[in-house]
């Protein structure tokens, strides 16, 4: 066997290849992007693209799937959100092909608008979920993962944290299995859900699930592992490495699938330590389950529920022990280094112009989130991507004209393509007069440079169709159209201040290339 | 076990200079875990990478007061990483100073006693110079593989076992730049 380091990320690529899959989609969203990055890189028997979204990726999986091939779709914690409608509805279909979907989590928030936490989410859609603990688990789960979706009919999650996907450690090779396409057999009982099929087959969900629950006691994926029994703690992900580092001696119900929980396991844990612990990132997900089986169990009085854990966080926690310091404290002031926007960046031009102006701007996710931060300070609502557009809307039916005339909404390329579209159809449907700017720098920047429909390259990096980002908002309906290069500062605040002032809808698309692009 | 923080600013190699420990690492056997952190963070913040080497690693994550090393490629980043220094820890940073945002536009100074303060405080602090090995490397990208270099000296790794692991780890144009740079990070520390 070759031993090899890599990347949870690069893991659960090796992982869908070894098990045969055939079609991946995604979007990108850290910490997620390098799965899709590595199977267009590594193992190329995989097709695998970049999808418009989340929402869009799940469905071509969903499709494959049904068509016969095992699938896998990759996104962050917040994209599982735009998909969530695809995934509560193919729960219901189930599955022809294995079909598996990576969702990163992201406690601590390093690169997100929130921390939350997607266990909940197997749980309502009625899906496994898969929790690996390091990148070699993190391989072995992922190909386990489409196992267990053909034999339980089930789409399968694999949940990953900050802490496993960006991870290195050795992982284990192997052979790719030579898994052939199965046969598309047209069963619209399984496949159309009208309300007639969907209600047996919420039946038939309930009943995996009971099995699934069955399985999560007996597959090995939650496992006890016997040591001191006056201390049991329950643990699950990058956690686990936590405890086995800070409580070496005492036993451990290690829980690998965490969703459905494994009450037989549990039970008979529960009932043969003196003290029984949880220990898990984000919310009191297995300690409420523990509780509801009737077992008393110490969590998030002692383990936070805000921010990403750490073995030091643990030790204290469990053990009580402060770690040692060497030094004393410095008294003078460190100043911070928050991240900004590079040197050069189009995106700054646009914000010296808007903070000169002083007006209020709508923003959106991307590397232009920036903006929030000082030298600019210019930003004033952001929440997710693509609600730039339709909470500037929002700012113009509550506030009247006198709002619209001062005010922009700012959104990238690649988000506008996300979920900009239809809330720019909504402003021009509705009678909005925003301005509205796309800053245009002809690639997905934040996450490390992804192409997307509008750079004219896909993923596997064949040419493709440049999506016409000028016809795009015309075809929406919006007569005033500027394309401007940002650098021109001058010609830029006359363009703004004049579409801030007609009283219709206009998109200003500040067009220049990323400055780390080459 | 041992521990190693990498710490720098976005853009500086944290992440290269970690992946050469880890294959040196790796190829002789030890089990190997790392953390790294992508995405916002990057552009121009705080970045650390952690690597940790021994029979049985568990967390990817090394606990505060647990680092035998902490190498960091700018001094300010020094200051945040120190609460991670074991007792006889080496605290080995490059004497460059980047300001970061706040001091840009003036809202805060850039502390100026940090390397007496350090030494002050911390015997083992190492400071070292790497202008003169950047100038000779040819390029200002190869700090990472020099300050590698200079961490090179305390480990108990071969000359061979870094050479192999930068090969397979740098692009082929860049092979000899890099190797460069190792032996002269190496220089940067008397023996």
């Amino acid at each position: 066997m070759t031993r090899q380091l890599m990347l949870g990320n690069e893991a659960i690529a090796r992982g869908a290849w070894e098990a045969g899959c055939r079609v991946a989609a995604g979007y990108p969203g850290t910490p997620s992007t390098e799965i899709l990055e590595t199977i267009a890189r590594d193992y190329r028997e995989i097709k695998a693209q970049w999808s418009p979204n989340e929402k869009v990726s799940l469905e071509v999986a969903a499709g494959a799937s049904v068509a016969g091939a095992r699938s896998l779709s990759t996104m962050k914690h917040v994209g599982l959100n735009v998909a969530a409608d695809p995934l509560f509805t193919f729960s219901y279909t189930g599955v022809n092909g294995g079909l598996v979907i990576i969702n990163a989590d992201d406690p601590g928030a390093w690169s997100s608008q929130n921390e939350q936490d997607n266990r909940h989410i197997a749980r309502a859609a009625k899906l496994p979920m898969l929790d690996p603990s390091n990148p070699a688990e993190a391989k072995e789960f992922t190909k386990l993962a489409f196992e267990i979706s053909e034999k339980y009919d089930r789409p399968v999650i694999v949940r990953t944290t900050t802490r496993i996907a960006h991870s290195q450690g050795p992982v284990e090779l192997g052979e790719r299995a030579d898994v052939p396409l199965k046969d598309f057999i047209r069963d619209p009982k399984k496949y159309v859900m009208i309300p007639a099929h969907a209600r047996p087959r919420h039946v038939f969900v309930e009943q995996q699930i009971l099995k699934l629950k069955e399985y999560s006691s007996q597959s090995g994926l939650n496992k006890i592992e016997w040591r001191n029994k006056k201390r049991g703690i329950i643990s699950n992900g990058v956690a686990y490495q936590y405890v086995r580092e800070v409580c070496p001696d005492d036993s451990v119900l290690k829980i690998g699938m965490v969703w459905p929980l494994p009450d037989e396991l549990i039970k008979e844990f529960a009932s043969q330590v003196e003290e029984l612990y949880v220990v898990e990132e984000l919310d009191p997900f297995i300690e409420d389950y523990v509780k509801a089986l009737g077992f008393k169990v110490k969590g998030k009085e002692l383990i936070p529920i805000c921010g990403e854990l750490t073995p030091e966080i643990v030790n204290k926690a469990l053990n009580g022990k402060d770690a040692e310091k060497v030094l004393p404290e410095y008294a003078g002031a460190l100043p911070g280094r928050p991240p900004g926007l590079c040197k050069g960046c189009p995106h700054a031009f646009v914000f010296n112009v808007l903070k000169k102006l002083d007006v209020v701007v709508n923003g959106d996710i991307g590397c232009y989130t920036l903006g929030v931060l000082p030298p600019y300070s210019s930003m004033h609502s952001q929440g997710c991507m693509g609600a730039s557009i339709g909470m500037h809307l929002g700012f113009e039916k509550a506030r009247g004209d006198e709002m619209a005339r001062h005010s922009v909404a700012v959104i990238g390329d690649s988000t506008f393509i996300h979920s900009g579209i239809t809330s720019l159809i909504d402003m021009v449907y509705n009678r909005g007069t925003g301005t509205v700017i796309i800053m245009d720098n002809r690639v997905t920047a934040m996450t490390g440079h992804q192409e997307n429909p509008a750079t004219g390259k896909t993923l596997m990096g064949d040419d493709t169709y440049e999506l016409d980002l000028e016809m795009m908002v015309k075809a929406c309906g919006v007569k005033r159209v500027v394309v401007i290069d940002p650098k021109n500062m001058e010609e830029l605040e006359k363009v703004i201040k004049e579409e801030m002032a007609a009283p219709e809808p206009s998109v200003i698309m500040t067009r220049r290339k990323c400055i780390l692009k080459k | 076990m041992k521990n190693v923080i990498f710490a720098g600013v976005g853009g500086q190699g944290v992440i290269l200079a970690s992946k050469v420990l880890m294959e040196v690492a790796q190829k002789k056997g030890f089990d190997v875990k790392e953390s790294e952190v992508h995405g916002m963070a990057q552009r121009g913040g705080s970045v650390d990478c952690n690597v940790r080497y021994g029979s049985e690693v568990f967390s990817p994550l090394i606990p505060k007061g647990g680092a035998d090393f902490v190498v960091s490629l700018e001094m300010l980043e020094s200051m945040r990483k120190i609460d991670y220094l074991k007792k006889d820890a080496v605290l080995i940073v490059n004497r460059e100073q980047i300001n970061p945002a706040p001091v840009e536009i003036g809202a805060m100074k850039y502390p100026e006693d940090i390397e007496e303060w350090l030494k002050k405080n911390f015997a083992n602090t190492v400071v070292v110079d790497t202008t003169e090995a950047l100038k000779e490397a040819g390029t200002r990208k190869a700090l990472n593989i020099v300050m590698l270099g200079c961490l090179s000296k305390y480990l108990e790794f071969e000359m061979k076992d870094w050479e192999d692991a930068i090969k397979s780890l740098v692009k082929e144009q860049f092979v000899e730049q890099n190797l460069k740079a190792f032996t002269l990070g190496r220089e940067l520390i008397k023996s």
